[in-house]
């Protein structure tokens, strides 16, 4: 997928202006957060399972080759294939390369955010193979040509009418204009799919070290249907997502449903093991697993590791002002939000995706529902930093910032300097204590309240006087 | 060298001072994370969750009640006479209760779809299934309407006692494990609930106790 976060600003603003997105987005209040904290109530104590689930995460990333050793040995012993792709182009190449080995004409795609990061689906269509994506979101993008909007909720931003709309265009039905009405649709067209596709596509939401297993999240069966009937089963997920037991899967089970979309548990949990028996009716007769690095290996042993640690809820995205009301194709990448402000500079390179780290208030609320306690603002911070670092901010701001910091390292001149402004600000903003025309945008939309006209410094004086 | 070699150079790499791991040892010894407080009756809380999701529970009080009381159901749902089972379950007297069963792989057609259970879970009111020659994945999922037949004892308090009890009956995983939590569902579109996605839009349980 192209990154377009540089047109970050634009985008908002367009995002801001669309009356439709804006309706959408409004079911984030209620059915992702409020459901979320209404599941998490289910839990006797968050905190616990949270803190567990963190050092979980943390133990597989201190040391991540041997886990993923000892998943592959397990995982082949079982009968299942691993492959590994530095690259999104070269897990593409694998991908295709099993299409053609096998024969493939037809696959059909559970929701997986790394085969979007891989741009999957359109390497499969140039190698002729006709790709089908089977989760009812995935599915509506796939017929508008869009690419999500969120990673558990891809088609967030469309409303039922749009849907309808398409719907109609490309199954050539009587319109349908009623949610139940427009799944039943979906799920009649794409049932034929399931039972002619010769490979089955899916990722992965953990791979377990102990038993070599794929373990799958669903709630529309769609992943059970793709991962059950096709002769070929390909699952492609990230290095990251090895966990160490089956208990440890399940703790973070306790989390991830309840962190997405509010549930205690998601319709279907699968933990995938090995190819079909010889003897078995119905299962794959083939298993590939795909792990993909993609730049997530670099983020071991820096400031950024921590991030590793996502189990892509998308809690941090729900919770985001920011999110909230400019949607995720703003962001111009796969993974929206605070955790696809931190990932998308790692994978697609700072230069590219200058605006994602500042597309933030650092509120912290991001942190504060993220299952496994990633710190995201200090995070968005380290790249923010590290732009800085590369010399990649704009030079008006790096002036600004180098004379600050020049004068914050003289404590005698700060003091005088704002001591200085404070009293002209005050003086400015008048009786009404309010700026109204500063340069640029400040004042665009907002007033900026006026300084009291004195310091804290100043007070602090005083009060040692008195 | 080879993506694998590289990939694993570059962690190797970033962790250069990383403590030698005891991978086998934590493997052997799983750890359990906190789980909610004992509840006094696994039955009843496990028929409570299964409803909470959408699942519908009837209890019998032996075997040879299941097929009269899953008659019963398919004549009250309009659902008909047919339906897919477990070859194990062809024993059962399916002819008095006037139910047509076949145990054969399941096509798109098939309506109905009956299985067992490994076992459940009461935290969440789970179906734990196990794919296998005599189990197969299937049944439970292309049908639109899914019937389990669970034995009230079979039914455990957590996912973490439902793999102990896995290890301890059967050693190692089959193919597929399958979790099931009532009836599939979307709320991709306006992020309203449908039940009866792509996998069956009814499930019911039918408990023996």
């Amino acid at each position: 997928m192209q990154v377009s976060s540089l047109k970050f600003q634009r985008n908002a603003g367009k995002s801001l202006k669309n009356k439709i997105l804006q309706g959408a987005l409004k079911n984030i209040e209620p059915r992702f957060v409020g459901a979320r904290r209404e599941a998490i109530s289910h839990l006797e104590d968050f905190e616990a399972v949270r803190s567990r689930a963190t050092a979980i995460r943390d133990q597989v990333l201190a040391n991540l080759d041997q886990w993923l050793i000892r998943f592959e040995q397990e995982a082949q012993r079982r009968g299942a294939i691993v492959h590994w792709a530095e690259t999104a182009a070269e897990a593409n190449r694998i991908i295709c390369d099993l299409a053609r080995q096998y024969n493939v004409k037809k696959a059909v795609k559970s929701k997986s955010m790394v085969s979007e990061e891989c741009g999957l689906n359109d390497a499969l269509e140039a190698a002729g193979v006709q790709v089908i994506e089977t989760d009812l979101g995935e599915y509506i993008l796939q017929l508008a040509h869009e690419p999500p909007s969120h990673i558990v909720a891809p088609v967030l931003h469309k409303t039922r009418d749009e849907v309808s709309d398409l719907f109609e265009l490309h199954h050539h039905l009587p319109r349908k204009t009623g949610i139940a009405e427009l799944c039943q649709e979906a799920r009649e067209i794409l049932r034929p799919h399931f039972i002619s596709a010769d490979m089955g596509i899916s990722g992965a939401n953990f791979l377990i070290a102990e038993t070599g297993s794929a373990l799958i999240v669903t709630n529309e069966g769609n992943g059970r249907l793709s991962t059950t009937l096709p002769r070929v089963h390909v699952a492609l997920t990230g290095i990251e997502k090895v966990v160490p037991t089956l208990e440890d899967a399940t703790t973070l089970i306790r989390l991830l449903p309840r962190s997405a979309t509010g549930q205690d548990i998601t319709n279907y949990v699968s933990v995938l093991t090995g190819a079909k028996a010889a003897d078995e009716s119905d299962g794959p007769e083939h298993f590939h697993i795909v792990l993909l690095d993609n730049g997530r290996s670099k983020m071991l042993g820096t400031k950024l590791q921590a991030m590793l640690r996502c189990i892509r809820c998308g809690a941090c995205m729900n919770h985001c002002p920011v999110y909230q009301n400019v949607g995720g194709h703003a962001y111009g990448w796969v993974y929206p939000g605070p955790m696809g402000s931190v990932l998308t500079p790692s994978f697609a390179g700072l230069a590219a995706t200058l605006p994602l780290p500042n597309a933030s208030t650092l509120c912290g609320a991001c942190a504060v529902v993220c299952p496994v306690s990633i710190p995201l603002p200090d995070l968005l911070r380290e790249v923010r930093h590290q732009q800085h670092q590369a010399n990649l901010r704009p030079w008006l701001e790096r002036k600004v910032l180098a004379v600050w910091a020049w004068l914050a390292l003289r404590p005698i001149w700060y003091a005088r300097y704002t001591g200085l402004m404070s009293r002209v600000l005050a003086w400015l903003g008048g009786a009404k204590g309010r700026l109204t025309w500063l340069p640029g945008v400040w004042t665009r939309e907002r007033d900026l309240p006026a300084p009291a006209g004195q310091t804290f410094r100043d007070l602090y004086r005083k009060r040692d006087k008195s | 060298m080879s993506a694998r070699e590289n990939i694993l150079q570059r962690i190797r790499s970033a962790q250069a001072h990383a403590v030698v791991p005891e991978v086998e040892r934590i493997i052997a010894n799983p750890v359990r994370g906190p789980q909610p407080a004992p509840v006094a009756n696994l039955v009843s809380r496990f028929i409570e969750q299964a409803q909470a999701l959408s699942s519908q529970v009837l209890r019998v009080d032996a075997r040879n009640e299941i097929p009269h009381t899953i008659a019963h159901y398919l004549a009250e749902n309009n659902l008909g006479n047919h339906a897919l089972c477990w070859p194990d379950f062809l024993e059962w007297d399916w002819i008095a209760a006037r139910i047509v069963v076949a145990a054969q792989p399941a096509s798109a057609d098939d309506a109905v779809g009956i299985t067992g259970a490994f076992c459940a879970i009461a935290e969440t009111g789970t179906l734990m299934l196990l794919s296998g020659a005599h189990t197969p994945a299937a049944t439970s999922l292309l049908p639109e309407t899914h019937i389990a037949v669970l034995d009230s004892a079979r039914i455990v308090a957590t996912m973490e006692d439902a793999w102990d009890l896995l290890r301890r009956e059967r050693g190692s995983l089959p193919r597929a494990v399958n979790f099931i939590s009532g009836p599939s569902r979307t709320a991709d579109i306006e992020q309203t609930v449908t039940l009866g996605a792509h996998g069956p839009a009814r499930v019911l349980i039918v408990l023996v106790s």
